[in-house]
């Protein structure tokens, strides 16, 4: 299956897209994907513990399980204002 | 006047969208960029920001509802720049309008308050000497 991740401020400068379409396998999880993409990036693992993940629009838990055609977001922490 | 807006703002717009006849006070709020971050001797130029549209746009309308819930009946507005804003310029306006200021001038810190916690909305600091680095906010959710 594929969903569509999108990645923000650091995060998407070190996955290298803002926006991408991602293979996955049935049954995967949200930690599963993120495990994908950061693959064995250190300045990527660092931020894992102050990442929030969400999917199609709501924050989710990194065990949510992922469906065909999700849009998952990884979201640093906010600095609006 | 709920939004994310890549145009200059001003504060007229949104005074103007919340003024109501029964209502006696109206309170805002300007952010603007500032020449040095905290802890940072470095001189900004400007301040690059970017949003996730949907999400940020739904947790403004959260808290501006949120606000009502505790604060109303009162009329608020919040924009806030996406893009590049020069130094000095504004980033982000509230205006909250109320029968009396106490609930007005309480809404708007709570507003601005939530919005810097909540609003998912990035800031990459770009300094004088072309170097850049994203800012989250001391108050930005875990």
């Amino acid at each position: 299956m594929e969903v569509r991740v999108l990645a923000f401020a650091r995060l998407r400068e070190l996955f290298g897209f803002g926006e991408r379409r991602v293979a996955c396998a049935n049954g995967a999880t949200l930690e599963d994907l993120w495990r994908d993409l950061a693959r064995d990036d250190t300045e990527v693992a660092a931020l894992r513990a102050s990442t929030r993940f969400a999917r199609n629009g709501a924050l989710a838990t990194a065990t949510t399980v992922l469906a065909d055609g999700d849009e998952v977001a990884f979201l640093p922490p906010v600095g609006g204002g | 006047m709920i939004a994310l807006t890549a145009e200059p703002l001003a504060l007229e717009p949104l005074i103007a969208a919340v003024r109501d006849d029964a209502h006696g006070a109206i309170v805002t709020f300007l952010g603007v960029t500032r020449a040095t971050s905290n802890g940072d001797p470095r001189p900004v130029a400007a301040l690059d920001y970017e949003a996730y549209p949907a999400m940020a746009q739904a947790e403004l309308e959260a808290i501006a509802e949120e606000a009502r819930q505790r604060f109303g009946p009162l009329r608020i507005a919040m924009l806030h720049r996406t893009g590049r804003v020069a130094l000095g310029e504004p980033s982000v306006a509230i205006a909250v309008g109320t029968p009396h200021r106490p609930q007005a001038f309480a809404a708007c810190a709570f507003a601005i308050d939530a919005l810097k916690a909540r609003v998912e909305i990035w800031k990459n600091e770009c300094y004088a000497d072309g170097a850049s680095a994203w800012q989250p906010n001391a108050e930005a959710a875990p």
